[in-house]
């Protein structure tokens, strides 16, 4: 969290603290909420196999939102990443038709370095080309779908072994759910990455690029690492959801949006500049529980979609609000405050 | 103050619309229905029962199913169900040459299609006197299947074989294309009887009344039933879970969920993982179709609970899985060995030969007892067993199967 703040010139601690607060401190307040809810709805839920459970859903969504972070922070979109999770599964189920005998890793592998080249032709795209990500993604995403569809007629084919199938169904020792650890693990990599140079860049780079770039930031190697690592955010996701559920042709569909809302609900910024992974992070989890309660509640399937439409818009929303509030605190003094404020 | 309130204004807004949706609808029994629901009033709710219901045929089928076909033993895709015969000596092709046969498919969008039309190619190469057999894939678009009848009437085919993607939709393009070569319809049905004949097994009714009473005997008085549907508007679909509906209903089961998965097994994986958080336990789990079977018995496993009673499909891996996990199961089938039929049919037909106006195939029902005889090792999970194609040329490494 500390990284947005040190990305900027250096408020006084005061203001540094609000900043932080500013941004994720709505997801926090909404994911205790939510959790409440959830106890008081059924209790049952904290039992630690359901919570396993429960973390183990929110997993891919995790990664994805992870994923995303990194894009949205350094000021661009990926689309494509709910694409390259159907594909991964597809292509999975592919691999295998072909090489019946091959070790699990090595297909896990496979598919991150796919979901990585995906990503990689997005960033270049994006940034060489300087087609806007929004349309590059979006174009990646139906390039994958139709790939797919070409594929499999539409419809899921072959079968993925259960060694496969073990890091998104599986459990070690017979209780922790193989999902938990690499959830856990993508988590404290991508926070320590932030933490790292790499961070401080990328979010510089998506504050102000020109800035960035005349500091002696790289711009556009750094844009170009953030879509690759969306992407294998994007296999790794694509490993756990085809695990989860086995072969199926629409394995990650809609999981684009849904990553997208958990960022803009962990208090990121869209266009970039502002935002911490962990809030990120929390916007995801946020997601799974409301849909979990939602389930509990007995509101169901086609209401989901209408739950993220209206965060999405409440949470930029607020995102935007917050944003221009403290701009304008920071840049004019309170008398003399216009109602058109200055930033948009 | 507004700069202030606003982000309070939205939070409110935001946990305000959560709150909302979650107390509008209490009743666990009838959820909203999938995204995709649209059309019919029926398709609105995964629960209701359907527009597409009809009395007559309902009984019809019923009694259908417990009739014993006429036509060569063990050869059910030649057989039919009482057959009211009509003359073709009208589209008996005239002189010699090879027959050009033309297929208007609505897609392969599903296993079950797929290996259909492989059994209907398999089918074709039997018969020398097919000079050419021409497919069109509408990918499971109405106006593309529209466009490829269109196409198909013009390109000298004799004889045209539709499988429509849609009832209503694809009507007045059939009815077009009758005026000009003899149509042979099957699987789903058209709203005409232009057609020379049409062909199809038993029926919806006699599927979905298969699945719902082996779930009524297994279970108590009271129990409760996970129905999950593959998408709402289709008639060979609707009309299953009328009929399951009807006998829940008499039999005073209660279904807990109707639910549409898309036929896919990641989203019938979430939907079952979910009613059993809602529901605390299920006690039955009825199937419109057996492609997700698998998906669901995996979320039982997944949340440490026992699989219930399940109804699936004739599909390798659902059978496969009922015989390695002793599931107590029945798999009524809507047979792929149907996709033979058509071909035979326009064959007799410019033979001028006499074929049924309804050419209603047999429908059987795969059950405890003769599980083995439909489980082949060797076919992939996605294979239907119902296939009628192991004698056919190619058997099973077409199919994707071993020796």
């Amino acid at each position: 969290m500390s990284t947005a703040a040190t990305a900027r010139p250096a408020p006084g601690t005061g203001r540094r603290l609000l900043t932080a607060l500013g941004t994720a401190t709505p997801v926090y307040v909404l994911l205790a909420t939510v959790l409440i809810a959830l106890a008081l709805t059924d209790p049952g839920f904290y039992e630690a196999d359901r919570l396993l459970a429960f973390v183990k859903r929110a997993a891919p969504l995790v990664i994805l939102a992870t994923g995303q972070y990194l894009v949205i922070v350094c000021g661009e979109f990926d689309l494509s990443v709910g694409a390259i999770v159907t594909a991964g599964v597809v292509v999975a189920a592919q691999l295998y038709a072909s090489f019946p005998a091959l070790h699990w890793l090595v297909a896990t592998l496979v598919l991150l370095a796919a979901g990585g080249a995906a990503g990689l032709v997005s960033g270049l795209v994006t940034t060489r080309l300087r087609v806007p990500s929004f349309i590059t993604t979006l174009g990646m995403m139906l390039i994958l779908e139709g790939a797919v569809f070409f594929w499999t007629g539409g419809s899921p084919q072959g079968a993925l072994p259960a060694a496969f199938r073990a890091l998104g169904r599986g459990t070690a020792f017979g209780w922790l759910p193989w999902a938990v650890p690499v959830c856990l693990a993508v988590g404290v990599g991508a926070y320590l990455l932030m933490r790292a140079d790499f961070g401080r860049t990328l979010l510089a780079t998506g504050d102000s690029e020109r800035a960035a770039h005349l500091s002696g930031v790289r711009v556009t190697r750094v844009r170009v690492t953030a879509f690759v690592l969306s992407g294998v955010a994007a296999g790794l996701a694509a490993v756990l959801v085809g695990g989860f559920s086995g072969v199926s042709a629409q394995a990650g569909q809609g999981y684009e949006f849904e990553a997208i809302t958990a960022v803009v609900l962990g208090g990121v910024l869209l266009g970039g500049g502002r935002g911490s992974v962990v809030g990120a992070m929390a916007g995801a989890f946020s997601l799974q529980a409301l849909f979990t309660l939602l389930n509990l509640r007995g509101v169901s399937g086609a209401l989901e979609s209408t739950v993220q439409g209206v965060i999405v818009i409440a949470a930029v929303g607020l995102g935007a609000a917050d944003y221009s509030r403290l701009r304008r605190r920071r840049t004019r003094s309170p008398d003399t405050r216009s109602p058109e404020g200055t930033t948009r | 103050m507004r700069p202030r309130s606003a982000p309070l204004t939205a939070l409110a807004a935001l946990l305000g619309a959560a709150l909302l949706a979650g107390c509008t609808s209490d009743a666990p029994a009838d959820g909203p229905a999938a995204p995709s629901a649209g059309g019919s009033s029926a398709a609105a709710d995964g629960s209701g029962d359907s527009d597409f219901f009809d009395q007559a045929e309902y009984d019809r089928q019923l009694e259908l199913a417990k009739e014993t076909p006429e036509g060569p033993k063990g050869k059910p895709w030649e057989q039919m169900l009482r057959p009211e015969f009509v003359s073709t000596t009208a589209y008996a092709k005239k002189g010699g040459g090879d027959a050009h046969l033309c297929f208007s498919n609505a897609g392969v969008f599903n296993p079950w299609r797929q290996v259909g039309l492989k059994n209907m190619r398999a089918e074709v190469e039997l018969h020398e006197e097919i000079g050419k057999f021409t497919v069109l894939d509408a990918q499971g678009k109405d106006d593309k299947q529209i466009s490829d009848i269109q196409e198909l009437t013009g390109k000298g085919c004799d004889a045209l074989i539709v499988s429509p993607n849609t009832t209503a939709t694809l009507t007045p393009a059939v009815e077009r294309a009758c005026e000009k070569v003899p149509v042979i319809v099957f699987d789903r049905g058209v709203e005409t009887d232009c057609a020379v004949t049409f062909i199809s097994p038993v029926g919806g009714y006699g599927y979905g009344a298969a699945a719902a009473d082996f779930l009524v005997e297994r279970t108590e008085p009271k129990a409760k039933i996970l129905a999950l549907r593959i998408s709402p508007g289709v008639d060979a679909l609707e009309t299953r879970w009328s009929a399951a509906k009807r006998a829940f209903d008499k039999a005073g089961v209660e279904v807990v969920d109707a639910k549409f998965t898309d036929g896919d097994p990641a989203r019938t994986k979430s939907i079952v993982a979910d009613a059993l958080i809602r529901h605390g336990e299920i006690d039955g789990v009825w199937m419109d179709s057996g492609a997700t079977a698998v998906a669901a018995v995996e979320a039982f496993e997944d949340a440490g609970q026992e699989v219930p009673p399940i109804t699936g499909e004739d599909q390798q891996d659902f059978l496969t899985a009922w015989k390695e996990k002793k599931l107590t199961a029945v798999a009524p089938a809507y047979p792929t060995f149907q996709w033979r039929t058509p071909v035979i049919a326009a064959l007799k037909i410019l033979a001028g030969e006499e074929v049924p106006k309804e050419w209603t195939l047999p429908q059987p029902v795969i059950t405890e007892a003769d599980l083995d005889d439909y489980l082949k090792p060797g076919m992939p999970p996605l294979h239907y067993a119902m296939c009628g194609c192991e004698e056919l040329p190619g058997f099973p490494e077409k199919w994707g199967g071993k020796e």
